[in-house]
């Protein structure tokens, strides 16, 4: 029975230049207070577009807002409900720090302003570095790259060229069979040949493996902890060192932070360099997709490698951007990094404050455990260990009904709730991997585990139903095979007649 | 809830948790600040940006342009900003359909057939660029023009110097744009890119550099890091391009010290297999109801992990939005309006300042809203007076070029108002 959710009238509404009329105007300007020049005495004709933008929409105001706030009906949210979603750390988004963002000071500040007029700024990047470097117990950071992949990527960098610093250029870089693909593609950019190593059978890092693969032509062992099971590798320190022996670097994929903030901290754990997702563990919004901020944040070793440029503080007080650092990687992105995720992860750093952030996740680890002690016995959790802040059912149980985890994730938004990450990571078959976050009431994860239980009872007593979910939302499943193999990415004018 | 899981305390939780690695004290962090105080706090350093008392003349790769209201109003909705990646496509179609809209409006102002559903920024969709030209013709080196924003060439050299490509560059003449006698190219290039209007602001003529490219095999990558232009300006796809990309931040996206923005990413339609990031299409289900899907994924790193044409997972969701809204609301009149704006007013501008005593344009190469000044003096210290005018009067080029240092590329948009452009002209012709 459904009991958190119930269907309901949504508008229709066809693409923007479908409602496109000649004429319609949304935008205003004020008139021109300068004198006109013929624009061909400007710019020499043949350099000018003459389709006199032709395609592009013509709408009102009107047309515009009931557009976008139609569409928006269409989406899940945060803000609606429980997104179960392992590895996104999908929390509440602070509302304060949507108003933070916009304060004009920040938003009409130009990263190629003089230091002494953006002072506000550069103090919202030092302090945040400073938090985040307490918190993650490395002490430089750098806020330049603009997600979790990039700092993956800039992470990579530091150790590449600190390796060719000493003269020991290495050629290859491990990762767990567990990893996000974004760590072996990341590698991949770096010029690194990846190898994979087998997980043990409690889905953590076999030390023996690691001490078999470790050797003079690895530069590094990227991993994730907790691992993408949600569990901690209890190993990590004897782990760094297996890998610092023959002289090469950890990096830890931050982005299961959430189970440690507060807890406990990698710098003390012999990571070397790691990444942070802002847009998971420190609520910035997801967006639909972005944007995101992953911060980098080194021990001593690295150091002299971060982006350029940094923020330094002068002996009166004052900010100002170092460029002078003639042994860094360079830039990954033009300007500052993603300076509008950093001022609301600083504002969520404060709002929770050293206690909050301690209780965020202990809440956090308590949820997860709750959901997996109630549904342990319904959907098989493969590896055993002490799940932190997520835990990951196979369908194991339900594949003998012919039901698979992407129907179960199906047949949830019948239910209410957005699908968990499913078939990641690889070593679990048909995974579901569930982080509820330190967000959610005891009422929304009782209603989403009795929506679990509902559904495995439906597995059996009519498959069907789970395999051909949803039922309930505006569009059923979409045939994404027939999408791939004739790729239509873009509208298109009807074809008109030439006229003469 | 830890009776009912069989607990009886949190620390339990951790237990996982070698003892010696967990925490005793709390992190050495500010305890919890309330709302109000919090709001004060971030008042006061933004307060602390004084620039915004400026009248302000920055541009190089940041635009200020108008911002319509109903943007802010739209993504301020929950549905939109507090959405997860459209994986779900059952319940995230107000996010995949807008993305759909946004690739078919790059398309169709930048005259190419196929567009992603954006990158980080102008200057890592560049370097993506290069890549996926390497990718395509199977050769490693790549070229770009030295007149190429400057920090977008540090991001492709930064990021293309551990794989196998090499970056070589070439140079302008003294008129600003690209002086193709300089070009080499051979059958190793994989790209050449030109940037336009360039970091100077002046237009670049495409066609006859899309010539010179082809002619040896080469791909021709076209980077714009002001957009707006292409309210006016030809298309990069009409002149040869087979990659456009750029920085979308001009569409309705405030300069917010750099971040966050949003790449753009372009191409013919044969190269879509080699394109990185995400791809929208079109879909049916199984009543024949039109819906959109993140597409071709087998690109991607979830699947081909080392393999995939990029790393980029998250990319710039909600400014794409922004971006989409800026266009539908500005629309087709809206768009070409702004254009107009902002090139007459850098004409008045530039004219102006070029009647001034011992101060001259530096090119003479036609641009559309930034130009150069030559200076009597380095560009340096005539910004500080200018300072002392409460006037920020562009950008100092001889950080960027040596041989520049007497010059100031100063950039006028439709907010620059006539009496702030004519304070300036008096600033400048007050014998500082």
């Amino acid at each position: 029975m459904i009991k958190k959710a119930t269907t309901h009238i949504s508008q229709n509404e066809n693409l923007i230049f479908e409602k496109s009329r000649p004429g319609s105007a949304a935008f205003s300007l004020p008139a021109l207070d300068v004198p006109s020049q013929p624009v061909e005495k400007l710019i020499d004709k043949n350099l000018l577009r003459n389709d006199d933008l032709e395609g592009m929409p013509e709408v009102s105001e009107v047309d515009v807002v009931r557009h976008f706030t139609r569409l928006s009906t269409w989406n899940f949210a945060i803000d609606l409900g429980l997104y179960p979603l392992g590895s996104c750390t999908m929390k509440y988004n602070g509302k304060i720090n949507e108003l933070i963002a916009r304060i004009e000071g920040f938003a009409k500040s130009h990263p190629s302003a003089p230091d002494s007029l953006v002072q506000g700024s550069l103090e919202v990047q030092k302090t945040l570095e400073e938090y985040l470097s307490e918190i993650t117990g490395l002490p430089y950071v750098s806020l330049q790259p603009a997600a979790g992949a990039q700092g993956e990527l800039t992470g990579l960098m530091l150790i590449r060229k600190c390796l060719e610093a000493r003269g020991d250029a290495r050629k290859k870089v491990l990762v767990p069979d567990s990893a996000h693909g974004t760590n072996p593609a990341s590698a991949a950019i770096c010029g690194y040949e990846v190898e994979s190593l087998k997980s043990n059978e409690r889905g953590g890092i076999d030390l023996h493996v690691l001490e078999e693969a470790m050797d003079e032509t690895v530069a590094a062992f990227m991993l994730t902890n907790p691992s993408t099971l949600g569990i901690f590798e209890e190993n990590i320190v004897e782990i760094c060192e297996i890998v610092h022996r023959k002289g090469g670097l950890v990096y830890m994929d931050g982005a299961n932070m959430n189970a440690l903030v507060g807890v406990a901290r990698p710098g003390e754990m012999g990571v070397d360099v790691m990444h942070l997702n802002l847009h998971k563990t420190f609520s910035t919004p997801h967006g639909g997709g972005g944007p995101g901020s992953g911060p980098v944040a080194v021990n001593e070793t690295l150091e002299p490698y971060l982006p350029v440029p940094r923020i330094v503080r002068k002996d009166d007080g004052t900010l100002s951007l170092n460029f002078d650092r003639p042994q860094t990687i360079g830039r990954v992105r033009a300007f500052l990094g993603n300076f509008g995720m950093h001022t609301r992860a600083l504002c969520y750093i404060l709002t929770l404050g050293r206690e909050g952030l301690r209780e965020a996740t202990e809440a956090a680890v308590l949820n997860a455990n709750y959901i997996a002690a109630k549904l342990k016995n319904i959907y098989e959790i493969e590896y055993k260990g002490q799940a932190l802040h997520e835990v990951v059912f196979s369908d194991r149980n339900q594949q003998k009904f012919g039901v698979r985890n992407s129907d179960i994730g199906k047949r949830l938004i019948d239910y209410g709730f957005h699908p968990p990450t499913l078939s990641f990571p690889l070593i679990v078959t048909g995974a579901l991997m569930v982080e509820p976050t330190e967000s959610e009431s005891r009422e929304e994860l009782d209603f989403f585990i009795d929506a679990m239980k509902s559904i495995a009872r439906e597995c059996e007593i009519d498959p069907e139903l789970v395999k051909h979910a949803p039922h309930n939302t505006r569009i059923g499943r979409l045939d994404e095979v027939s999408a791939a193999r004739k790729p239509v990415l873009r509208w298109q004018p009807a074809k008109e007649a030439k006229t003469a | 809830m830890l009776r009912d899981i069989g607990l009886s305390n949190i620390e339990e939780l951790f237990r996982g948790i070698p003892e010696n690695l967990r925490r005793k004290e709390l992190l050495n962090l500010p305890s919890a600040v309330s709302e109000a105080e919090l709001i004060a706090y971030f008042k006061d350093l933004a307060a602390r940006n004084t620039s915004t008392g400026y009248t302000s003349f920055l541009g190089g790769g940041a635009y200020p342009h108008y911002t319509p209201v109903i943007i802010d109003t739209l993504i301020s909705r929950s549905e939109f900003y507090t959405a997860y990646t459209p994986y779900q496509p059952e319940v995230a179609q107000g996010t995949l359909q807008t993305i759909y809209e946004f690739q078919t409006m790059i398309c169709q102002l930048t005259g190419t057939e196929i567009a992603n559903a954006s990158m980080y920024d102008g200057s890592t969709a560049l370097a993506e660029a290069f890549l996926m030209a390497s990718r395509v013709t199977r050769r490693t080196n790549v070229v770009v023009a030295e007149n190429v924003h400057p920090e977008y060439r540090e991001v492709v050299d930064t990021i293309l110097k551990n794989t196998e490509l090499s970056v070589s560059t070439f140079g302008f003449t003294d008129n600003g744009t690209v002086d193709l006698s300089k070009l080499k190219i051979d059958n190793n290039t994989a790209a050449v890119a030109v940037q336009s209007p360039n970091f100077f602001g002046c237009i670049e003529e495409l066609q006859s550099i899309a010539d010179a490219v082809h002619k040896a095999g080469a791909l021709f990558i076209v980077v714009i890091a002001e957009p707006m232009s292409l309210g006016l300006l030809k298309t990069p796809g009409e002149c040869g391009a087979d990659i456009v990309v750029g920085e979308g931040q001009s569409f309705g996206v405030p300069v917010n010290f750099g971040g966050p923005y949003v790449g753009f990413f372009a191409a013919k339609e044969k190269y879509v297999r080699n394109m990185p990031g995400r791809l929208i299409g079109e879909a049916y289900d199984a009543k024949g109801q039109r819906g959109f899907v993140i597409t071709l994924s087998t690109r991607e790193q979830h699947i081909r992990r080392e393999k995939a044409t990029s790393n980029i997972c998250t990319n710039e969701g909600l400014v794409m939005t922004m971006a989409t809204i800026y266009l539908e609301t500005m629309g087709r009149r809206g768009l070409q309006e702004v254009a107009n704006q902002n090139l007459q007013k850098a004409a008045y501008a530039a004219d102006q300042i070029k009647q001034i005593k011992d101060y001259k344009l530096r090119f003479t190469t036609p641009f559309f809203n930034e130009f150069a000044i030559q200076c009597p003096d380095s560009a340096n210290k005539v910004l500080g007076r200018l300072l002392d005018h409460k006037i920020i009067g562009g950008i100092d080029l001889g950080k960027y070029y040596p041989g520049l240092a007497d010059s100031i590329l100063v950039c006028v948009t439709e907010l620059s108002k006539k009496e702030d452009i004519d304070k300036l002209v008096k600033a400048l012709s007050s014998g500082i």
